[in-house]
């Protein structure tokens, strides 16, 4: 086996296959608020507790109801999303014509309104959440043990993904949310029910979240905390990748993972900060991001 | 008849609130993480624990008025220093208990040696706190990475696992937890073999416990605690770690840990703590009274130290009749305490507490008859081994006294 800067090749290629891992997460949860934010406008803070709640809607299902991880896969991405939905009609719809940052107050009020009530009542630990059977054990690749349930998260953050951004860049549906986004009342005045849509649509970047958490459960501790670390980076990889764009969030997620994989093997203490020295590099020279374009 | 008896009762228990008058007043601040990684292991649990010694000790009766407040230092020195410096200077504040985190540990330690109060550590872990960083206001009263490392890293390295690798997180702490384990390793004739140091608080331990495959040692040794350490052992067995023979070592984990884990994935693994609640009659009576007061969690042993550790206070403070710390803190350093969590109790020069600590194993899903029962006891280190010399401390307070 050779070595590049001293780090043997396999347990270099072990580390970026983690990072396109770890870079799934990023690419799912920033791409549910890339769509939050193209279609609605709304900086959605609350991404974070959303993600977190489907982790704890997962667990919920299994002690409550028990209910196991393949149907918590659907059914714990559809509750977040509906709670997504109430939280629209209710509270976000009213700041549609006010400034970004309304909104962003308002959910970042919530997001921590919701850790506070769920650390309240299940503490700050973590609850056990079991690998689902089908996916315990893994692969012997060579250079690396590649545990199934890991090889599991990449492929269905890709396919989720991918799907979404078929949906909203090449479908008739997609055609229309993007045109509502830019005219509402033209597109009202087609006889299009613009209000419904935009609901959906946030229902539908909450329900992402939910989705990534449910993914999270097994590998990660499930607790209310767990949404809050993470959301910072996502915000980060969103400026990377250009608030708004849809594909430039899913590329931006996987090649940041990467980069913070290669920081771990070099420079491990550098860790998880590389990401924002990127975004501050970015903001620099490309203001609008690496895929955004400049209005 | 038995409305007279009543009011009767109140009169006297009137009289007695205005005999009280000539109380001593004593406020006691526990400062610790409330709301992060460490809040279960400390948290609003250490509050109830130092509400239920004042309660224990019958404090009024003994002509002791007793305050208790509360704070979120957030893990974060520049916070914790903030408010211990408020509690002190304005608050009226005889002494600070706790403090998880031992960077904010050590900056409460530097602030109560300035303002010259005490301050009685449970949930922070700093060897240093005794060590070269020792103040005569100090008493650490729970455990410190010596104790652990001793406890642990002797213990694996005794029974044949020669070769080491550390997980460390990138603070005091972890710092701390690393050398003395490592040295701890050497003694007993085991070899370091490296160690990569992760951040505070990561979700993601996969590429460093690669590492830690990567580098062949027989025992990877988490110089972490709270969820990185849960995180950690939870992604040791998702990546075939354990079942490659190589042994993980939980440098600092408390049973709200392993309750988080559960004993499906952490079942086997090998502990130190100074306490557990189902040791003996005393420690079973105190966690179930505990318990009923806070949701049906049993105590940590960080939580059992703030009650020990208060009532050590108070029982001080009492038989003085003075708050003068210098008082205080001569009478605690001459006293045996009857802990009832943790035995005998004396306090050295340098302020460790010394007491037994305990060699634990995490049980098996099957040998488990409850939810709460978690460990059986491998070992007790004699209170005369379980911590650091005193001379190896390097603590300048040693051999002025």
């Amino acid at each position: 086996m050779f070595t590049i800067f001293g780090v043997p090749s396999a347990a270099l290629f072990g580390q970026l296959l983690l990072g396109l891992i770890n870079g799934s997460f990023y690419a799912i949860l920033s791409l549910g608020l890339a769509v939050i934010f193209g279609l609605l406008n709304i900086i959605n803070f609350a991404h974070g507790a959303q993600y977190m709640m489907g982790a704890f809607v997962a667990w919920m299902l299994l002690n409550y109801a028990g209910i196991g991880y393949w149907p918590a896969l659907l059914l714990a991405p559809l509750l977040v999303g509906a709670f997504g939905v109430v939280l629209e009609r209710v509270m976000i719809s009213r700041l549609y014509k006010f400034d970004h940052l309304y909104g962003l107050l308002l959910t970042f009020g919530l997001a921590l309104i919701i850790q506070g009530l769920f650390r309240n009542q299940y503490g700050v630990s973590g609850l056990p959440y079991g690998i689902p059977a089908e996916l315990r054990g893994g692969q012997a690749l060579g250079f690396m043990f590649l545990p199934n349930y890991r090889a599991w998260v990449v492929v269905a953050s890709l396919v989720v993904c991918l799907v979404t951004w078929f949906v909203i860049e090449k479908t008739k549906l997609g055609a229309y949310l993007r045109a509502a986004t830019e005219n509402p009342t033209l597109v009202q005045a087609f006889g299009v029910n613009v209000p419904l849509m935009i609901t959906l649509t946030y229902g539908f970047g909450v329900a992402l979240a939910g989705f990534a958490g449910v993914l999270a459960a097994p590998i990660y501790s499930v607790n209310p905390n767990m949404g809050a670390d993470l959301i910072i980076v996502v915000f980060a990889v969103v400026v990377i990748g250009g608030m708004g764009s849809i594909l430039g969030s899913i590329l931006t997620g996987f090649a940041l993972g990467l980069v913070e994989g290669l920081t771990k093997v070099f420079y491990p203490e550098a860790s998880a900060t590389v990401i924002f020295v990127i975004m501050v590099l970015v903001l620099l020279v490309k203001p609008a991001g690496l895929f955004g374009r400049a209005t | 008849m038995r409305r007279s008896t009543l009011l009767a009762t109140l009169a006297a228990g009137l009289l007695a609130g205005t005999a009280a008058q000539a109380q001593t007043a004593v406020k006691l601040g526990i400062l610790n993480d409330m709301s992060s990684l460490y809040a279960d292991i400390s948290g609003p649990g250490s509050v109830v624990a130092a509400r239920m010694a004042a309660e224990d000790f019958k404090a009024s009766e003994k002509g002791l008025k007793v305050d208790i407040v509360s704070a979120d230092h957030q893990n974060k020195p520049d916070v914790g220093s903030n408010i211990a410096r408020q509690w002190y200077d304005q608050d009226g504040v005889d002494a600070i208990f706790d403090v998880t985190t031992s960077s904010v540990a050590l900056a409460v330690s530097e602030i109560t040696r300035e303002k010259n109060k005490i301050f009685m550590i449970s949930g922070g872990g700093t060897s240093d706190l005794t060590g070269s960083k020792c103040t005569a206001n100090n008493v650490h009263w729970t455990y410190d990475t010596w104790a652990l490392a001793n406890g642990t890293g002797s213990a694996l390295t005794k029974q044949g696992k020669k070769t080491w690798f550390f997980l460390t997180a990138d603070y005091a702490f972890g710092a701390a937890l690393e050398r003395d384990t490592g040295e701890a390793v050497k003694k007993a004739g085991g070899t370091v073999l490296g160690s990569v140091k992760h951040p505070l608080a990561g979700a993601d331990f996969s590429s460093f416990l690669l590492q830690a495959q990567g580098s062949k040692a027989e025992v990877i040794g988490l110089a972490n605690a709270g969820s990185d350490t849960t995180n950690a052992i939870k992604q040791a067995a998702e990546f075939g770690i354990t079942q490659g023979g190589q042994s993980l070592a939980g440098l600092l984990i408390f049973s709200s840990d392993v309750k988080a884990l559960g004993l499906q994935a952490a079942q086997g693994l090998v502990l130190t703590e100074a306490f557990y609640w189902d040791q003996n009659d005393k420690t079973r009576d105190f966690s179930k009274r505990f318990a009923a007061k806070f949701d049906g969690k049993m105590p940590t042993s960080s939580q059992a130290g703030v009650y020990g550790s208060v009532l050590a206070y108070l029982e001080t403070v009492a038989a003085l009749k003075s708050k003068d710390t210098a008082a205080v803190m001569k009478k605690i350093k001459e006293t045996t305490f009857d802990d009832p969590l943790m035995g005998q109790v004396t306090v050295r020069a340098d302020g460790r507490a010394i007491h037994p600590m305990y060699l634990f194993e995490v049980k098996k899903p099957a040998e488990s008859k409850g939810p709460w029962d978690m460990y059986k006891t491998l070992a007790t280190i004699p209170a005369a081994e379980a911590f650091r010399p005193l001379a190896a401390g390097g603590c300048p307070l040693v051999g002025k006294s």
